[in-house]
This record gives C-alpha cells, structure tokens and sequence, in this order.
C-alpha cells in the first residue's frame, strides 16, 4: 500500500538520521538537502539506496539531482510508489 | 601424410602468491597543498574521501621506477630467481607512453627476460585481473612463474582544477609473484564489467582532439554519485558471490582488501558485507591516496607490514573502476 506523504517524510527522516545523526525533527520538507541540512554527495546516495530500499521505489542516478529538497524526494517516492 | 598430434600444455593444480612487493611516490602532499586550486578545505576532503596525504612522484620518477622497486621486491620476498619469470603482466591506465608495454621494459629490468610481457588495461580492477590470468596461465602450463603488477603515476593525468577525482589520487607500483603451490591459494576470480557506464570514469578528451588543438591535455574525471553508488552496492553483490563461489565465509576471512577509492566507501563496502571485527580492513587510502590499480598490492602489503599474523591467513580483494570493470578473488596472503 502506498505511504502517504507524511508517512514519507517520517521514514525518509529515520533514514537521514541513520547516515547523518542530524534530528530527524529538523527534517522539513522545506529543507535543502546541501544548504540546510549540509548532507554530502556520498551520504545522500547512501540515503537514495536505503530509501530505495525502505520504500520499494527506484531513484535512477539522473532523478538523484533533481532532488534538492525534502519536498522534492518526498514528492518523488509517493509518486513513484502509486 | 599424417597430421601429427599437437603438444599441448598443462601446469600445476593449484596457484598462490608467493611475495608482495610495494614502492611508493617519494613525497606525502598534504590536503593543505592541493585546496587552493579546486576552492576546498582540508576539512572537506578528509570528510568526503578520509585521504589526509597522498603519495606522489617527483618529475624525475616514472610508473616504470615504482614497478621496478616493487617488483624487486616481490621476486626477492618470493624467493625465486627472477629467470625463472615465464610472464610479466603491468595493470596500468596512466602509462604516458602509448607503446611499447611497461611491462618489457620492467621485465628487462628485474631480470626476467625473455619473459611474455604485456599490459593490460583494466584501471583500478587491474590487479585482479592480473592475479586471475597469472593463476590461469601457470595452471595452464604457460609460465612456471608470473610477475603481477599494477603501477601508476596517476599524477601525470590529472588536473589540479579538477573536483571530481584528480585530489584523491596518488602515485605508486604494488607488484606480487604468482607461483605453483602444494594447495589452493587463489580462488575462482569474479571478473566483469558494465560497458553502460563506459563514461563515468574516463578522460576529459581524446589524444586526437588534443593533437589537433582543439583541447587542453587529457586528464581524469568521474561522476562521483554514480560511481559510489555502483562501487558499494553493486560491488557488494560481487564480493558475496566471489566469497560463495570461493566457499568461503566471511567470518573465515582474515583481510578485506578492496580497491581503495575513497574512505567512504570502504567503510560502507564493509559496512554492507557485515564483516566481523575479526576481519582485518586496509586502509591504505588515507596517506597513500588513491592508486588505481596499484591500491590493491600496496594495501595488502601495508596490512602485512603492521599484521604479519595475517600472514596464511585469507583475504577478500575487489578492485571496480573505469568501464566500469571489476575483479575480485579470494587469496591466501603470503
């Protein structure tokens, strides 16, 4: 079954904690994940693979830079998952 | 007329590397002399890449210097007189000279001519395809013993301007002599590659291009995501299987040693294999850099330096690279 947004947003937080100890109350949908959270090239591909995992979803290489923000991953996986 | 029966040859059973040989670039760069030109910091790098100096030659000092130290080295370690060298195989992607091989010139030096030699290209799973062949062509019967190295002088290829790769990379020759042995002491080697990522390691230009004055030197780049991506979780499907058809467990294993790339995805590579404490995990990468295909002998022979214990004892090496190609096999360390 699909997850909805806010169910996206929570786990996709669990996985930012997990790769980068930032709290995961601090990941708004808002947030930039280069400029505000300060997340690295490598630890945002190891979160694009756990999400891949997490969420049964692929996030090809190309789609990787288009997400700049966490609204932007977030809208990308509950599309991807329908 | 009859046709006569041709001789053909057959050789050992079992194969192993007898000695490890490994040279350095003379001078550790630190962080500190390469930020200015790519806008960086010392901070950023360790962070991204774990490299805190790389080794680097100096001017005067060629792949074929370093592959020579080595490879002494090796022979000497080994225990066999260098005559009795029937193959020398060079890994290299940063040899400046088109033709002929490193690996006659570096045969002629160690003694081993008239040695078969030849190179091969095979960037950072050079090494691995060295072993794979040198186990197949003593089995075989071809040579009795092969000189296995993989040399760069990566300096020669990058830019200083370069974000992508030229920081992390470093300069130096790791060479092993590969023997017959009373039992198995290389496993079944995994070797591929994925053509469909022909261009996310390479050169910024062709030596054509260049010749006709429509570009600067070649030098090296990759798409850095991309490749991590495939280095750690695809990588990690072949080291599994290399362990599966090796039948070999990982809490069996003594040493992983896998190319080192970046800090960062050695640790996640381990990370992702579930490797016990027990498992030794080189880490050459921080004050040697990356070598290319040289990173693979020089940290084995490092973790042999400071754990001669592990001496006997098992280890796992993967090299992944430009290709993309990969080679990974299961060796009983000298």
């Amino acid at each position: 079954m699909a997850l909805s947004n806010e169910e996206v947003l929570a786990g996709l937080a669990e996985l930012i904690t997990d790769e980068t100890g930032i709290a995961a109350d601090t990941v708004e949908l808002d947030k930039s994940f280069t400029d505000d959270l300060d997340i690295d090239s490598i630890s945002m591909m190891t979160i694009v693979v756990n999400a891949e995992e997490k969420f049964d979803v692929k996030i090809p290489d190309d789609e990787v830079k288009n997400l700049k923000t966490v609204n932007d991953a977030v809208t990308f996986i509950v599309k991807a998952q329908a | 007329m009859t046709t006569p029966r041709l001789t053909q040859s057959t050789g050992p059973q079992f194969t192993r590397i007898l000695g490890l040989g490994a040279a350095r670039g003379e001078h550790a760069v630190p962080n500190a002399d390469i930020i200015e030109p790519i806008n960086s910091s010392d901070e950023w790098i360790r962070q991204r890449t774990g490299v805190i100096t790389r080794a680097r030659a100096g001017a005067e000092v060629h792949a074929v210097d370093l592959a020579t130290t080595a490879s002494l080295e090796a022979i000497e370690r080994s225990g066999i007189p260098a005559e009795r060298i029937g193959a020398v195989i060079v890994a290299t992607i940063s040899n400046t000279v088109q033709t002929p091989s490193m690996a006659a010139l570096l045969a002629d030096r160690v003694g081993a001519n008239p040695a078969a030699a030849y190179d091969i290209s095979a960037a950072c799973a050079g090494y691995t395809y060295g072993i794979a062949q040198a186990d197949a062509l003593v089995r075989a019967g071809v040579a009795e013993y092969v000189l296995v190295v993989g040399a760069e002088k990566l300096s020669d290829i990058i830019d200083p301007t370069d974000r992508t790769i030229s920081f992390l990379l470093g300069d130096g020759a790791g060479a092993a002599v590969v023997g017959p042995s009373q039992t198995p002491g290389i496993s079944v080697s995994s070797l591929g590659s994925d053509g469909s990522k022909w261009d996310t390691i390479g050169m910024t230009a062709t030596f054509d291009q260049w010749r006709a004055g429509d570009v600067d030197a070649p030098t090296i780049r990759q798409e850095g995501q991309t490749v991590f991506r495939w280095a750690v979780w695809e990588m990690a499907k072949v080291a599994k299987a290399t362990l599966e058809a090796a039948g070999v467990q990982p809490e069996d294993l003594a040493a992983f040693i896998p190319h080192q790339a970046n800090m960062r995805i050695v640790d996640e590579f381990a990370k992702q294999l579930k490797l016990p404490d027990t498992v030794a995990i080189a880490r050459d990468i921080a004050d040697t850099g990356n070598t290319s295909a040289a990173s693979i002998p020089l940290a084995a022979h490092r973790l042999l330096a400071e754990h001669p214990e592990l001496s006997g004892g098992l280890a796992l090496q993967i090299g992944f690279g430009a290709g993309l190609v990969y080679g990974a096999q299961v060796v009983v360390l000298p």
